[in-house]
């Protein structure tokens, strides 16, 4: 019964606690705090894979836009008569249109429209939200339940049909009125969630402390609160922006936005005016996967988001992978206790174990 | 190990003769639950001031639209009938519409809600002077069957889909969600097009639109019937294909969380059969969320119809608003938004509904 003790497993007990020398361990200064190590700090959503995939599409179709002029080889609206509803070719990479206007160079300059129109719209969107989300969250009494009750209005409120009957309205409207139109449509949902997280942020004691020590309302909502909800402020940015992109380019496709704003709904616009469908392949195929590529950023963006937020959602996975690895079912109801260390030996040890199921 | 959890059970109701299955009873919290369900006055009063002030918000913004806005429908008319009518002709025709310039607005305001009340949508001049309610009833059957079942199938097979991708986390299933997510970026005409061009155009397995083929007689017959099903069919599809992705991840995310949780694994531990733990403990609380956004997303949805109806011109209340639209009818387009909204309200409230009856935390909260 008395193994003898290994001596280097038996030192700690017998010497001195390993816990003083933690203690009386050098201190590691705390990293200083510059404006660099904040804005990493704040950009760790991002941090992950899925999030960076998603802003690099991003980032290409914002270079795009930016750099439209020179990427595109011919103006979007030239007209090449001699070469109508060519295929692709190296003379016009995606082949050309009824009036041979050239699809790549439309495709380049509709990303500038989308983009600017998107952006605009989800930024809008954004501030209204946090206004109005931020502000319902902190107060309390009928001044909440009233902004609260505004959001759940344009909640209820059917998105399309309102952006359909209000942008008929106008005879030709300007860039920034369609993009107020998606965000008048767009801000509800956001206000809603940043409205329940201010609710919950309100009574924890680092608010409650900031109150205390007389700190001034707006200097408590930016500084205290505004970097906690952080997340939710980009998670329903990112999810406004794709529900605004999908509302512009549908809106243009329509047919109720003019035709002179160019974005990839008015290529599909013109598509299914000229009957492209379904012979044209070059004319519509590219512009519908634009949209959908976007998405799929916006969406990998949200994933990455989502997933900081919740790390559940990443964890779960991979520890379910790593049980499965190691032999276990992770929803078995009862674990499986292993007597034999080689795997090779275990169907043996369980017929001799339970030699009625091999016979039955 | 029955005999600790079947206690409480046999002390409330000693005199039980046969042995039950403890699972089946719960414990004695969940029977006094049962026992008595007060009905939340206080809940009940809360979401009905709600529907009444959506309701009222959206009539009043549906008032104000056409009237903020330069050119009224008489306006539009006139200038279609190029000097035809006369001034009188105008005037009678404002009159008709409520439009008139001397009357002050708050007089409009009352008038508007006095032809509501009275079940008065006016008439619409793009369809020759009908009335507004006529075309709406014409064309709402269509809209409500199609996008209506579509939704409810999307819901359920995302739901259930999410469900198992959640139970069976880290396997091969997980694939879905990124491959249901992308569906769901697709824009949905564009989606509808190429549905059309591969499958009817090309391949002409389904008819491209319309709800049924010009020569048939619309009525109680097979004929009828099947020619509405399999003009149905692709329409159902793609609303399917374009919005699964949302169940499905929604679901997933809620049952990662959900599974987790404590009782999960008591109800494993007791040695609960894992379909009995995965649809009854642990699917059962993840998808009160999901009810609750499948009375958000309605209004979406409801949008969705107009570019489904467009794509495969369908004769719903989408096509019906867009025609409005082009013809600046305004009766017809307040009507037919009038009539959205009051069913994204119906469809919140049997949400609230079936939430109240899942998840007993919202009555006991909220009263």
């Amino acid at each position: 019964m008395s193994i003898p003790v290994p001596p280097e497993v038996a030192q700690p007990a017998a010497g001195a606690p390993e816990t003083a020398a933690l203690l009386t361990a050098e201190r590691r200064p705390a990293p200083r705090r510059t404006f660099w190590t904040q804005l990493k700090a704040s950009l760790a959503m991002f941090g992950n894979r899925k999030s960076a995939a998603g802003l690099i599409i991003l980032g290409v179709f914002t270079l795009v836009a930016v750099f439209a002029p020179w990427i595109a080889p011919y103006s979007p609206t030239a007209q090449h008569l001699d070469a109508t509803l060519e295929p692709p070719s190296w003379q016009h990479l995606l082949g050309t249109t009824h009036i041979g206007e050239d699809v790549f160079s439309q495709l380049v300059y509709g990303t500038r429209g989308v983009l600017v129109v998107g952006f605009l719209a989800t930024i809008m969107a954004t501030v209204v939200a946090i206004l109005v989300g931020v502000t319902a969250g902190y107060l309390r009494g009928w001044k909440s339940e009233s902004l609260s009750a505004l959001s759940n209005v344009f909640l209820v409120l059917p998105g399309l049909p309102l952006m359909i009957i209000i942008a008929s309205q106008f005879q030709d409207p300007p860039l920034w009125i369609i993009a107020a139109v998606l965000g008048l449509t767009g801000w509800a949902w956001g206000a809603r969630v940043l409205r329940a997280q201010t609710m919950s942020l309100r009574n924890r004691d680092f608010i409650q402390a900031a109150r205390a020590n007389g700190e001034p309302l707006h200097r408590i909502i930016l500084v205290e609160m505004l970097p906690n909800l952080m997340a939710i402020i980009a998670s329903s940015f990112v999810g406004t922006m794709t529900a605004a992109v999908l509302g512009l380019t549908t809106l243009a496709f329509i047919g109720v936005i003019p035709v002179s704003n160019l974005n990839w709904g008015t290529i599909l616009f013109w598509a299914q005016q000229n009957s492209a469908f379904p012979d044209y392949w070059w004319w519509y195929v590219p512009a519908g996967l634009c949209i959908a590529l976007l998405g799929v950023a916006l969406a990998l963006i949200n994933f990455g988001i989502d997933e900081y937020v919740n790390p559940r959602l990443r964890s779960a996975g991979e520890r379910a992978r790593a049980l499965k690895k190691r032999g276990i079912d992770a929803n078995a109801a009862v674990t499986a206790v292993r007597t034999t260390a080689s795997p090779t030996s275990f169907p043996a040890a369980r017929a001799a174990a339970d030699p009625e199921s091999t016979t039955a | 190990m029955s005999a600790d959890t079947s206690a409480p059970a046999t002390q409330a109701s000693p005199a039980a003769p046969e042995p039950v299955d403890p699972t089946l009873v719960g414990t004695t919290a969940t029977r006094a639950e049962r026992g008595r369900m007060r009905v939340p006055w206080r809940f009940i009063g809360g979401r009905a001031a709600f529907y009444l002030f959506t309701a009222w918000a959206a009539i009043t913004i549906n008032f104000f639209i056409p009237r903020l806005m330069k050119g009224d429908a008489v306006d539009a008319y006139m200038a279609r009938s190029q000097g035809q009518l006369t001034p009188d002709a105008e005037k009678a025709l404002r009159l008709m519409f409520g439009l008139d310039h001397s009357v002050p607005l708050w007089q409009q305001y009352l008038d508007y809600w006095g032809m509501l009340l009275r079940g008065d949508l006016g008439v619409s001049i793009s369809t020759g002077m009908a009335p507004v309610g006529d075309a709406i009833a014409a064309a709402l059957p269509w809209t409500l069957g199609l996008v209506g079942f579509a939704t409810i199938v999307s819901f359920l097979v995302g739901t259930v889909l999410g469900a198992v991708i959640g139970w069976r986390r880290g396997g091969r299933l997980d694939v879905l969600v990124p491959v249901t997510t992308f569906l769901g970026t697709i824009p949905y005409f564009w989606l509808g097009l190429i549905f059309i061009a591969a499958f009817s155009s090309v391949l002409g397995w389904f008819p491209a639109g319309h709800a049924y083929e010009v020569g048939v007689d619309p009525g109680w017959n097979a004929e009828f019937i099947g020619q509405v099903l399999s003009h149905a069919a692709l329409p159902v599809i793609t609303i399917v294909i374009a919005s699964l992705g949302g169940w499905v991840l929604g679901m997933r995310n809620m049952m990662l969380t959900v599974l987790d949780e404590d009782y999960i694994t008591v109800a494993q531990a007791k040695g609960m059969p894992n379909r009995r733990v995965l649809w009854r403990y642990a699917a059962r609380n993840a998808v009160l969320p999901q009810i609750q956004s499948f009375a958000l997303s309605l209004g979406f949805i409801v949008g969705g119809t107009i570019v489904m109806e467009m794509v495969f011109s369908y004769p719903g209340i989408g096509l019906l608003l867009l025609g409005a639209t082009n013809a600046k009818d305004y009766a017809l387009m307040q009507g037919i938004f009038l009539v959205l909204v009051m069913a994204v309200l119906v469809a919140n409230i049997i949400a609230d509904i079936a939430y109240a009856i899942l998840d007993p935390r919202t009555r006991q909260t909220e009263a």
